[in-house]
């Protein structure tokens, strides 16, 4: 695998650390007129989610990472995993719980994912940005209530559990950004 | 993208520095060098790395050894408005290119051109707070510890407390260029700071002295502006015997390193051998200067095309 120098390093590089695959957040450069120069290094473990910075020498290395990003479809879950296929070649892979994580609630069958695989096996599930997704539970809606500031919680076709205005009502189809949880509005139907 | 990297009403306001930067040293008679950017030596200063002009020589990082050429030629004392060079270094108050600042006063101790630096700070930023410190009082402040007494153990032990560092760090003097640009640095505080008297590992082209303390000190100081490094000025080594020995142990430890070897310059030797006159000296960066002024974070922010 090739190997990136401290000069080299871009943000979202993906090199290993201590074994584990991580994403670099951010490469800066410290050197003193006269004397060593030093790269402070922010970066995030691709397996914990954990971000935190190092210091290296500048000149010093890193490993690439065999980490690569591809969509594909999610198919169903099983209960214990989530099964994807490959839109094009239809090779399937299936992720487990902790792979999955927090992306769980968003995820409707057939929609196109973003898998992040390392060595080829599934390290994280990115749900894309905006999804679509209907209401099936929440208070009774108030009509004409659309100025008023008011909101209550509503539960998507996924489980997601998201706040919504009081105007929303049962299978409504929401926009939501699945990085914030933020309800942005009512799909057109 | 032709466009600047700059604005052009930052670009205004370079012009309007380097117009007041001549006139401050016109003002007092020093008389302005414009010295070559090529030559055909350069440093063998062990964190530097020199661009190659293939078949000619070097870009050079600093005027620096064409103005003591000139100074034990018999000139007065002389400034060097201009550029340098300085490959790999780039980031945010970094670039491979920049504008210097340089000059060199006869007669001066570190103190003396200290004090006309703080004058022309006055004159650019009237408002500005400026203050004094050694380098033991600074570092002992954030890290209680002495730089002077301090072992390499107790460094290494000082840096596993407060940095994750990929690998260690075997020489004393790259732990204390660690440790004051990661911890102290970002406490000096805003305004201006001098920091003076060196620990001896860091002691580069300035004269030895013994401090208040009875301490072995390197008579060197380092000028920070809202914890930024802005220039870096010696009481001159004058001696030829010590530079020399200095350049041999450069050239030793990049051999170690397996960094490029460069031969010493042996003009600039030469120059000593007959006479450097007694003089202080300072470099500053002066697109640095123009960030603390224009309170920018970014370098490119200050200059014409940052991007090559």
């Amino acid at each position: 695998m090739a190997s990136y120098s401290t000069s080299e390093f871009r943000s979202g590089m993906k090199v290993m650390l201590d074994g584990d695959p991580c994403s670099i957040v951010e490469n800066e450069f410290v050197k003193p007129g006269k004397g060593q120069a030093f790269n402070r290094v922010r970066l995030k473990n691709l397996k914990s989610g954990r971000v935190w910075e190092r210091t290296f020498k500048s000149g010093e290395t890193l490993e690439a990472a065999d980490v690569v990003d591809r969509e594909m479809q999610y198919l169903y879950s099983d209960g214990e995993f989530w099964h994807f296929m490959h839109p094009e070649t239809f090779e399937q892979l299936q992720a487990d719980q902790a792979t999955v994580g927090e992306a769980a609630k968003w995820l409707r069958e057939q929609d196109i994912v973003t898998l992040t695989l390392y060595n080829g096996e599934p390290l994280a599930v990115t749900p894309p940005n905006h999804v679509e997704l209907e209401v099936v539970e929440t208070d009774p809606g108030l009509k004409g209530d659309t100025a008023q500031g008011g909101t209550k919680p509503a539960t998507l076709s996924t489980g997601a559990v998201v706040k919504v205005p009081l105007f929303v009502s049962i299978g409504d189809v929401l926009r939501v950004d699945t990085r914030t949880g933020e309800y942005l509005g009512r799909a057109n139907k | 993208m032709f466009q600047p990297s700059a604005s052009l009403a930052n670009l205004q306001k370079r012009a309007q520095l380097l117009q007041q930067l001549r006139a401050f040293f016109y003002a007092r008679d020093v008389m302005e060098v414009d010295v070559p950017a090529i030559g055909a030596a350069t440093v063998t200063d062990i964190h530097l790395e020199p661009l190659v002009v293939p078949g000619t020589g070097y870009l050079q990082t600093s005027p620096e050894y064409f103005m003591k050429r000139l100074l034990a030629a018999g000139s007065p004392s002389i400034f060097y408005l201009g550029k340098a060079y300085r490959s790999d270094e780039s980031g945010r108050r970094h670039r491979p290119e920049f504008t210097m600042l340089e000059w060199y006063r006869l007669g001066f101790d570190d103190h003396a051109l200290m004090q006309e630096m703080a004058e022309l700070f006055r004159e650019l930023a009237p408002h500005v707070a400026i203050r004094f410190s050694s380098y033991t009082d600074a570092f002992q402040a954030v890290l209680g510890l002495c730089p002077h007494r301090a072992s390499l153990a107790d460094l290494q032990a000082c840096i596993a407390s407060k940095i994750e560092l990929n690998s260690p760090l075997t020489d004393k003097s790259s732990c204390l260029d660690l440790l004051f640009s990661h911890c102290v640095e970002p406490e000096l505080g805003n305004g201006i700071t001098f920091v003076y008297d060196f620990p001896r590992e860091q002691c580069a082209l300035a004269r030895m002295a013994l401090n208040d303390a009875g301490q072995q000190v390197a008579r060197r100081f380092e000028v920070y502006w809202d914890g930024m490094e802005l220039a870096n000025g010696y009481w001159e080594l004058c001696g030829a015997e010590e530079q020399r020995k200095r350049f041999e142990s450069d050239r030793r430890t990049r051999t170690a390193l397996g960094l490029t070897v460069p031969e010493v310059d042996e003009r600039f030797l030469a120059a000593l051998e007959t006479g450097l006159p007694e003089c202080a000296g300072v470099a500053l960066g002066v697109d640095r200067l123009l960030m603390c002024l224009l309170k920018v974070k970014d370098i490119r922010e200050v200059m014409p095309f940052a991007d090559l």
